[in-house]
């Protein structure tokens, strides 16, 4: 049993470190056990840390669209309300014929899924712990699969025969990547705040 | 009184402040007091309120009836749901620097949870020695801290940033997403010390019990800096729109990184780029780059007296312009206004206390001529960042960029006194 009066030296620093207690840990949590964190590691990494094992196809995740998606996204990933799926990111296309009305009704579908998102591991990952939003997390991994498949074949990014897994899933590039650039870890900011 | 005693020291109006302070014109002169005749009890000219009981209290105190009409409202031009709202504060109405809890900005992205505090815990895993979880009860142990610091969502303001035109929108409308309020919790530090992250651990994915399961991936600098789990706000317990029964705090840092309901950290080496900093919280630059992790919220300010949509009740006169600045990288160090539309400027007096990442609040007394002006602030912090123009922050987004918008705020004042949102 851990004594919960226990104190510790630490190293201080950071803002609070004029605080009294800087120097103790406190000790007053409780050990996490392997079996309690299992179910809440839901989390999957762009290195594919944490994908589940079974798949899913294009086809299986049209049908399921159709059913549990179609009436926030649209047909084609693009009428919303809910946020745009597919095509590139930026203001409607020209030859929408709606696109006025789009723009100014929906001004949050102007950035698309398949046009920013840089790993397609974040598709899997927010459908299934998210999705569809009227019942997060009812979608099984197989789903979670298909569903990430039709979303990327919306978005002409995978052929419509791809059966995605975890393994296959770790072959697809996002557009979005190669345009990626990171403000964090930013020197210029650091430089431009030191007092 | 004595107009003449007035120094002017900006063109429009604007006023000296130590010279209308001693020039009488602030001071109100008290009425003269009717004399009662012997034979009537004093109520009869007072008012009902004078001559009645009043009622008992409630367990919890509301506002008054007459201020009810002092309320959030939902975004405009938002596609909003019930699971996903964009409520506004109405910052017009809040004079200090706090933000009632009731009125505080909410955007939620998958509703607001029911939490039973009882069953909830906070575990810290991952890249640690000791995996750990804290019940409500142990954490409420911790020692706290209880600093006073704004909130702003990454997408306020958005409607200046992507309309071609300026909207005829309120002050609440175009910028309530922002609030002040003090908090209290525990630093994260000490949490963090107790698991004792290891070598490799350089980011925390923070994660929220809600139905959506929100995640950000927070650098782990920040959270060993001066970002704690808020228990409390404004002297209360939060509210569950607000996070309750905890929500992670990064002060300065855009809204949606403050992860509310939040019941896991994981330590690791990389960012998950979960859906939200992969989508919504990015910004597009103006040569298509896609920018991500850009959490800070940069220097701000808005005149929320007057500002959109208001008539100003009388056509000239004197009228004290004040409004609220910010910024998510330390203090506010001046803030200056214009009355002519940018060609010159006054330095306004900046209320205390001024407090690093919290709202300031200025203000600057102005005798209107009646003439249409466009009046604007621009806030500087102790870093020297500036507010940019609009123009100098469209250049450095693609034009349907929206997140981080701080360019300087016009408000346009016709001569019938309507104040307008205005591109300068």
């Amino acid at each position: 049993m851990r004594s919960w009066l226990a104190l510790v030296l630490l190293l201080s620093s950071g803002a609070f470190s004029n605080s009294l207690y800087d120097n103790l840990t406190i000790q007053l949590a409780t050990p996490l056990l392997e079996k309690e964190i299992k179910p809440f590691e839901i989390t999957i990494f762009p290195n594919g840390k944490n994908l589940p094992t079974g798949q899913g196809s294009v086809l299986q995740g049209k049908t399921l669209y159709k059913n549990q998606c179609l009436m926030c996204h649209g047909e084609q990933g693009i009428e919303g309300p809910a946020a745009r799926l597919a095509g590139s990111d930026g203001w409607f296309s020209f030859f929408d014929p709606l696109r006025v009305l789009r723009i100014d009704k929906y001004p949050i579908l102007l950035i698309s899924v398949g046009g920013l998102w840089p790993h397609a591991t974040s598709i899997f990952d927010y459908i299934r712990r998210a999705m569809p939003h009227y019942a997060p997390k009812s979608l099984s991994d197989n789903d979670s699969y298909a569903l990430t498949a039709y979303v990327l074949y919306l978005n002409e990014i995978i052929d419509k025969d791809v059966v995605l897994d975890k393994n296959t899933i770790m072959q697809v590039t996002m557009p979005g990547l190669e345009r990626s650039v990171l403000a964090w870890p930013d020197d210029i900011i650091k430089e431009q705040t030191k007092n | 009184m004595n107009k003449k005693s007035l120094v002017s020291i900006g063109k429009g109006g604007l006023l000296d402040r130590r010279s209308f302070l001693l020039s009488g014109l602030a001071i109100t002169a008290a009425a003269p007091l009717s004399s009662l005749a012997s034979e009537k009890n004093i109520a009869s000219d007072l008012p009902i309120w004078m001559k009645t009981p009043g009622a008992s209290p409630s367990e919890y105190g509301q506002p008054a009836k007459y201020e009810n009409h002092i309320k959030r409202h939902k975004a405009p031009d938002t596609p909003q749901t019930q699971l996903f709202s964009v409520w506004h504060s109405p910052i017009e109405n809040q004079p200090g620097i706090i933000t009632p809890n009731g009125l505080h900005f909410t955007v939620n992205h998958n509703g607001v949870p029911n939490i039973d505090p009882a069953q909830h815990e906070l575990k810290i895993h991952g890249l640690v020695n000791n995996p750990i979880k804290f019940s409500m009860q142990s954490l409420l142990r911790y020692p706290m801290v209880s600093p006073i610091h704004f909130l702003e969502c990454a997408g306020n303001t958005a409607p200046n940033a992507v309309s071609l035109t300026a909207l005829d929108q309120s002050c609440q409308e175009l910028s309530g997403q922002v609030s002040g309020a003090q908090y209290s919790g525990v630093p994260l530090k000490y949490l963090l010390q107790e698991a004792g992250v290891t070598a490799g651990g350089k980011w925390v994915i923070a994660e929220g019990a809600d139905g959506g399961s929100h995640a950000r991936s927070i650098p782990l600098e920040k959270l060993m800096d001066d970002a704690f789990i808020a228990l409390y706000q404004n002297g209360e317990r939060l509210r569950p729109e607000q996070g309750y029964p905890m929500r992670l705090f990064v002060p300065g840092w855009e809204g949606n990184a403050n992860v509310k309901w939040l019941h896991r950290l994981e330590v690791t080496d990389q960012p998950a780029f979960t859906k939200d900093e992969s989508g919504l919280y990015s910004d597009i630059l103006s040569d298509g780059k896609i920018q991500r992790f850009s959490f800070h919220m940069d220097v701000k300010s808005v005149i929320t007296q007057p500002s959109g949509k208001m008539m100003l009740p009388e056509q000239k006169g004197f009228y004290e312009i004040a409004g609220l600045a910010w910024s998510g990288y330390g203090k506010i160090k001046m803030v200056e206004v214009s009355v002519d539309g940018g060609d010159s400027w006054v330095q306004a007096h900046l209320h205390g206390p001024v407090l690093s990442k919290a709202l300031t609040r200025f203000s600057i007394p102005w005798q209107w001529d009646g003439k249409e002006r466009v009046i604007m602030s621009r806030a500087t912090d102790e870093h020297g960042r500036v507010q940019p123009t609009r123009s100098v922050w469209r250049d450095k987004y693609a034009s349907y960029s929206f997140n981080h918008y701080n360019a300087i705020q016009a408000w346009s004042v016709s001569s019938s006194g309507r104040v307008e949102n205005y591109y300068a």
